[in-house]
């Protein structure tokens, strides 16, 4: 329900800030997810890291890596969760997990735990939507949202995919996987509106947003902007600075800024059924 | 919605195998399979496929009566089907060049494969030079290094060698950036995988080409003994030489198929490769399959003397013939590997690779156990002349 609320809501940016949990640490993603709450985005995408990243760029991926390093894993991303609900964060939580982690964990009591700590939406890249039936309904008895993915080039699925969709629909914006790009495909455009209108929820699109105008852009077409990379990018500059007690203030405060800088808090663009 | 699942169906072995990748990558793979079913029945492409597998590859290879070694142990009758006698002294071309064949069908210009010790890289290179298609090879800078003669091997046959240095520059990163190739080229490019490993359409289209191994060796067979083996046997690390070999034999019911995993140094964590005999199922590079995973579902580090076999997951059709009880998996030790290719070497005249030599090692172990009249098959997939440097350094020690 947190979800549905967000987009409803007029004063949030558009935004989903994809972090992944632990890097550089525990407690800093703790502050990160805090100051995110604090900036009213539209809901946070918490990356269970996982070393064989199939739809990750090489910037995530690296943060995975450092992440693992830090023996982050799905179970101490669920407490992350739980922390940062115990700290009173507000905003959606999204776990972000490749399917492997949550087979080995066990779907049915995952959802019971995700629900429990306060995640409000899961998306798992790897699993074809044909193939996640059973864990959305065990998704939905928890009243977890299995967030779809569609791309593109999967024109004949969209509407079958997002048909059913609860909480909001992630559209892949460009070919490739996540990083960082400096042009997007215009026909991307054409993508959204068609998948804008066959979703019974709103829409966010990802991969590959770094600046201002790539938002301002997508949201024309879209409810919410993911960014990822860029922001896992400053975040990565600022490692020393962050784990530092007295440097990290100022490096939040730049993040701050940036998280600023990609969108207002504004009223427009809010999603109504 | 069941019809949709019925339309992935046809990518699973029991549970295991189909297609869990990212939706970008799903209507890439898509095209493949359809590309595939396309031509793999049709008369005209099988033509030009059996040409070259005869002309070119050197086919049928032939399945050799190893009678010393027989004798020696004093048990099965050995014999040896000798892929190694292919060109490019592998099993690896069947498959090379079955899928640069159907590239060059479906229109594709370019040719990308990823390559970690870089056999599979050769053989690509050298499928593509012979139908003059542009190869890329993605290779981990790591792998770029410590495999320096076969990147110039690839160059030499015309390849392009692109190292990877992101990540841990070895063949997992080299996998991820083919794929990205693959997914922003689809139009003119086509991904030759090397194994029967990977998401749908892979696995199938690999047996499929492999497929000749078993056909001929059951044909040899009835021909040189008037009957069908009591045991057949190879080595699995993917297991492309594998399934090439069993998948004629599965509905021979009373042919024991049995396959030789790299038990590498100890069945201890980090030190083995033996994905069915010492792992769990779980998801990996995009299919179900049994692989090394720790508690949290990460890939485990893996070991084997033999590059070829060192891999953390297993081709999803052995995973099902496991556990539907139709063939077992085994592990032979590094140091078993290693006496099967001094002792093959010195009782035949056949120096086997490393990765075919567990496969001998399990003929060792097992044909003194049978009797005089049965007959065992190895696959001989590779020879050892690629590894005999490794041998000699490792015995200098």
């Amino acid at each position: 329900m947190r979800i549905k609320k967000a987009f409803q809501e007029e004063a949030r940016r558009r935004l989903i800030p994809f972090i992944t949990a632990g890097d550089p640490d525990f407690e800093t993603t703790l502050e990160l997810v805090g100051l995110l709450d604090e900036e009213r985005v539209t809901a946070i995408e918490l990356g269970v890291p996982y070393s064989d990243p199939l739809a990750d760029g090489p910037v995530i991926q690296a943060a995975s890596a450092r992440a693992l390093e830090q023996g982050m894993n799905l179970p101490r991303v669920l407490e992350l969760a739980e922390a940062a609900r115990n700290r009173g964060v507000t905003t959606p939580l999204v776990l972000f997990s490749y399917y492997n982690p949550i087979l080995r964990y066990g779907s049915e009591v995952l959802m019971t735990r995700a629900a429990q700590v306060g995640i409000d939406g899961m998306i798992i890249p790897d699993l074809p939507w044909e193939e996640g039936r059973e864990l959305s309904r065990q998704a939905a008895e928890q009243r977890v949202d299995l967030i779809p993915l569609v791309a593109p080039t999967s024109r004949e699925r969209i509407q079958r995919i997002v048909s059913d969709a609860k909480g909001f629909v992630y559209c892949v914006s460009s070919l490739g996987t996540t990083g960082v790009r400096s042009d997007f495909d215009q026909k991307v455009d054409a993508f959204l509106d068609t998948v804008r209108e066959a979703s019974p929820v709103p829409i966010a699109v990802g991969f590959g947003i770094s600046r201002r105008k790539h938002v301002d852009r997508f949201l024309e077409h879209a409810d919410a902007a993911v960014v990822g990379s860029a922001l896992i990018r400053m975040a990565e500059q600022r490692k020393d600075a962050l784990t530092d007690a007295d440097r990290r203030e100022d490096a939040l405060e730049e993040i701050r800024q940036f998280v600023r800088e990609l969108a207002d808090e504004r009223s427009v663009s809010v999603y109504r059924t | 919605m069941s019809q949709t699942r019925a339309e992935l169906n046809k990518g699973f072995f029991g549970e295991f195998g189909g297609s869990f990748v990212p939706p970008e990558l799903q209507e890439v793979l898509q095209k493949l399979d359809e590309a595939f079913q396309r031509y793999k029945d049709d008369p005209d492409f099988n033509q030009e496929l059996d040409q070259v597998l005869k002309e070119y590859v050197g086919r049928p290879s032939p399945l050799y009566f190893a009678e010393r070694l027989s004798r020696e142990l004093g048990g099965a009758r050995i014999y040896l089907k000798r892929e190694d006698l292919n060109h490019t002294g592998a099993h690896k071309i069947n498959n090379a060049v079955g899928q640069a064949l159907l590239a060059k069908r479906i229109g594709a210009t370019r040719v990308i494969a990823e390559t970690g010790a870089g056999q599979h890289g050769v053989a690509t290179a050298t499928a593509c030079a012979m139908l003059g298609l542009d190869c890329i090879i993605y290779m981990g800078e790591r792998d770029t290094q410590r495999q320096s003669l076969n990147v110039f091997r690839m160059q030499l046959l015309g390849a392009k060698v692109v190292p990877v240095t992101r990540g841990t520059r070895t063949l997992k990163d080299a996998v991820d950036v083919a794929l990205e190739d693959l997914v922003e080229n689809v139009d003119n490019t086509f991904y030759l995988l090397g194994s029967a490993v990977g998401p749908h359409p892979f696995p199938s289209m690999v047996r499929h080409f492999q497929s000749i191994i078993g056909r001929e060796a059951r044909e040899q067979i009835l021909e040189q003994e008037g009957r069908l083996p009591d045991l057949i046997t190879a080595c699995v690390g993917g297991g492309s030489n594998a399934i090439g070999l069993f998948a004629p034999f599965v509905e021979d019911r009373d042919v024991q198929i049995v396959g030789a995993e790299p038990g590498g140094r100890s069945m201890n964590p980090g030190d083995h490769a033996a994905s069915i005999a010492g792992g769990t199922p779980g998801v990996i590079h995009g299919f179900r399959c049994h692989m090394l995973q720790d508690e949290q579902g990460e890939i485990q580090p893996s070991h084997s003397i033999a590059a070829g076999l060192d891999y953390p997951g297993v081709g999803p059709e052995h995973s099902h013939l496991k556990t539907s009880g139709r063939a077992d998996y085994v592990p032979v030790s590094d140091e078993e590997a290693l006496e099967a290719f001094g002792r093959l070497s010195r009782t035949e005249g056949i120096i086997p690779a490393l990765e075919s030599a567990h496969a001998v090692a399990y003929a060792i172990r097992t044909a003194p156990q049978m009797n005089p009249d049965q007959i065992l098959i190895v696959n001989l997939s590779g020879r050892g002349d690629k590894d005999v440097q490794q041998v000699f350094e490792m015995k200098s020690e």
